[in-house]
């Protein structure tokens, strides 16, 4: 004790008479022998509280159907939910009020101490350091000593290496779809083909290329696709296709829309890709009469009679137009495959500008 | 006679009483809008027995004092100098007009960025009327038939089929702007597209078909009647859908659900911190148990 006395600073005179504490004053739980006693069965009884929560939980898990419904809810849920919470609830409030009204009550005041160690241990610490200098010759062995650091040097090379697990880079896998000119477009889960007439002033549809919507149009079937030369997509490879190849098409009044817009459309029906350049959300808020389409998760908006042109949010590139024209059936087909990647940036994608002035065989 | 002479008596000694005149006036006046009500009301004129001549003039009449200031004397719509005043009404069809005016949306009461729902102010015999008049303006759809939006011609199986089909097409082509389940959602400047979950069948029909306001138009022949169906279907099926997952809180997402996440959650917990925190009941007496009583 007489040590760390000396270690204290010493006291300076306080230009008031320090009050010190204030005399303790005791709850009743401390004073009278009954209230002790029924702080302790009221701690005891939520611990019990919860015990029964945690019982009734089982007792639920087992007894409750789980298809039940109890004022528009799923009884299950809602019994495994408040059983839970009620459990956990009881043993939190329990132990508080156990601290609150039984644990000591006592204030403690401890003093601070300087952060610095004393002179001696100082002293002693740089010696042995020295010592251990010394002893090992790091200093006099410079051959033992850069070694060394070269090998710690090496030992971060295998972890830089396995940073190429990351890739592979994509490639051109995110620059093309299954668009190809002829492709016919398709209304997204009814599968069925368009004609330029099904298709008002203001109308938009949801679309897909034929092969990826798994109910094809009544009037073709699997066989019949496959020789036209759009096999229906199957699986995994159907999923990753349809994450990049979902448009809408939209019909607007044609002097809406500008003329290099209309160059790739049909009769004021123009078609572009679904999936915002900004984080690739899917985008079908279209407003008819102002012609914007707008993203849901950050307000990028386009505008679709002028070749998907961002007029605000944060997305930096227009939504890419697909050029679209008619069959000799009179049904809506792609002129060609996209004419830039769809999508977000990536970091292999060219610049925009790269794309520009391309135009459909 | 002598019952009637007497009842006479008995009424003629009423008749300086002074209250005499006002009975004779109600009196009156009950019987004359009793006539008015079960011979003369237009709204009670037989319904089928009007030709379609008959309703187009009414709906005409109804056009002219209601709806001509805004869409023209003869529904043609009206340019101002900053854009349009009321689109040009020609090929809206009758559908279109019972939508606008049934959900009370037309007329507008003041203009705005989007004509707001409200109580319909024409009677459904007048929305007939002014619906047969705008249809004679040129040819658009028509009112649909509760065989289109309905599907109650089918077996149970098959309506279940339906509504998972439907809930697809709605995933698919309605989400975006109404929500995940049909309750609405904000559009730029002050727009939004409304809350789906009271509108009735007929009208979530006609708007898919007309494409009201901001919204695009589905077309039958894209969208085709059984696709529509099945969507209303599906809209029906979500107040049958049990709350798995808690109170849907207005089913807005997670603007409703972090708002009550930061009320009540974060404040139950301030709540308990508060109560960890506190004080404790104190007393005056100084000596505590185990120090004996005698000091």
């Amino acid at each position: 004790m007489t040590e760390h006395h000396e270690t204290l600073p010493a006291v300076a005179e306080e230009p008031l008479a320090n009050p010190g504490l204030e005399e303790h004053t005791w709850r009743p739980t401390d004073i009278d022998e009954k209230a002790e006693k029924r702080a302790e069965r009221q701690v005891a009884t939520w611990f019990i509280l919860s015990m029964v929560f945690a019982v009734l939980f089982v007792v639920a898990y087992f007894s409750i159907d789980k298809y039940e419904i109890v004022m528009g809810l799923g009884a299950m849920n809602v019994s495994l939910g408040v059983t839970m919470a009620g459990s956990l609830l009881c043993v939190g409030i329990g132990i508080i009020h156990w601290a609150r009204k039984l644990m000591a009550d006592v204030e403690i005041a401890e003093d601070r101490h300087p952060a610095a160690s004393s002179e001696e241990d100082r002293q002693e610490t740089l010696a042995a350091l020295a010592a251990g200098l010394e002893e090992s010759g790091l200093g006099r062995r410079p051959l033992v000593r850069n070694t060394l650091l070269g090998a710690l040097g090496f030992v971060g090379l295998p972890l830089i290496v396995a940073l190429r697990d990351i890739g592979p880079l994509p490639g051109k896998k995110l620059e093309k779809t299954i668009w190809k000119a002829g492709t016919r477009i398709v209304n997204d889960v009814t599968g069925r083909w368009i004609r330029p007439t099904d298709l008002e002033i203001g109308q938009l549809v949801n679309a897909e290329p034929e092969g990826l919507v798994p109910t094809p149009d009544p009037r073709t079937d699997e066989a019949d696709m496959a020789a036209r030369g759009v096999p229906m997509q199957h699986g995994h490879h159907a999923i990753v296709e349809k994450a990049k190849s979902a448009v809408i098409v939209v019909r607007m009044e044609p002097k809406d829309i500008t003329e290099k817009t209309q160059n790739w459309g049909y009769e004021g029906i123009l078609c572009y890709s679904k999936i915002c350049t900004h984080m690739g959300c899917p985008i079908a808020l279209w407003e008819q009469q102002t012609h914007h389409l707008l993203c849901p998760c950050h307000q990028s908006t386009f505008d679709l009679g002028d070749k998907g042109r961002v007029v605000f949010g944060p997305a930096t590139r227009a939504l890419p137009q697909l050029p679209i024209g008619v069959d000799d059936d009179g049904f809506l087909i792609a002129r060609s495959g996209f004419l830039e990647p769809v999508g977000p940036s990536y970091f292999e994608r060219n610049s925009p500008e790269s794309y520009e002035g391309r135009e459909p065989k | 006679m002598r019952l009637l002479n007497r009842s006479a008596g008995r009424l003629s000694r009423h008749r300086r009483s002074r209250v005499a005149g006002l009975v004779v006036m109600l009196l009156g006046l009950l019987l004359m809008g009793g006539l008015y009500q079960a011979v003369l009301s237009p709204s009670n004129a037989d319904e089928a027995g009007k030709s379609d001549d008959q309703l187009i003039q009414e709906g005409r009449e109804l056009f002219l004092v209601g709806c001509a200031f805004c869409h023209g004397q003869n529904g043609e719509g009206i340019n101002s100098q900053d854009g349009q005043y009321g689109p040009s009404l020609v090929g809206v069809g009758a559908a279109a007009v019972h939508f606008q005016v049934g959900t009370g949306r037309m007329p507008m009461q003041n203009p705005g960025q989007q004509a707001p729902a409200k109580d319909a102010v024409y009677s459904d015999s007048e929305i007939e009327a002014l619906s047969a008049y705008v249809a004679s303006l040129g040819p658009g759809p028509e009112i649909p038939t509760s065989a289109q939006y309905t599907l109650d011609h089918l077996s149970e199986d098959e309506r279940r089929e339906a509504v998972v089909r439907g809930g697809q097409l709605f995933l698919t082509n309605c989400t975006a702007c109404h929500n995940f389940d049909g309750s609405g959602g904000a559009m730029p400047w002050g727009k939004y597209a409304p809350a789906l979950r009271d509108t009735s069948a007929v009208h979530l029909y006609e708007a898919m078909q007309t494409g009201p306001q901001q919204m695009p138009v589905f077309s039958d022949e894209v969208l085709n009647p059984e696709d529509k169906a099945a969507i209303i279907a599906y809209l029906d099926s979500i107040d049958e859908r049990a709350g798995q997952g808690g109170f849907s809180l207005g089913g807005l997402g997670p603007v409703s659900e972090g708002m009550f996440a930061w009320l009540f959650g974060i404040g139950g917990l301030v709540g308990f911190a508060y109560w960890i925190a506190s004080h404790t009941t104190r007393t005056d007496k100084k000596t505590k148990i185990g120090e004996g009583t005698h000091s």
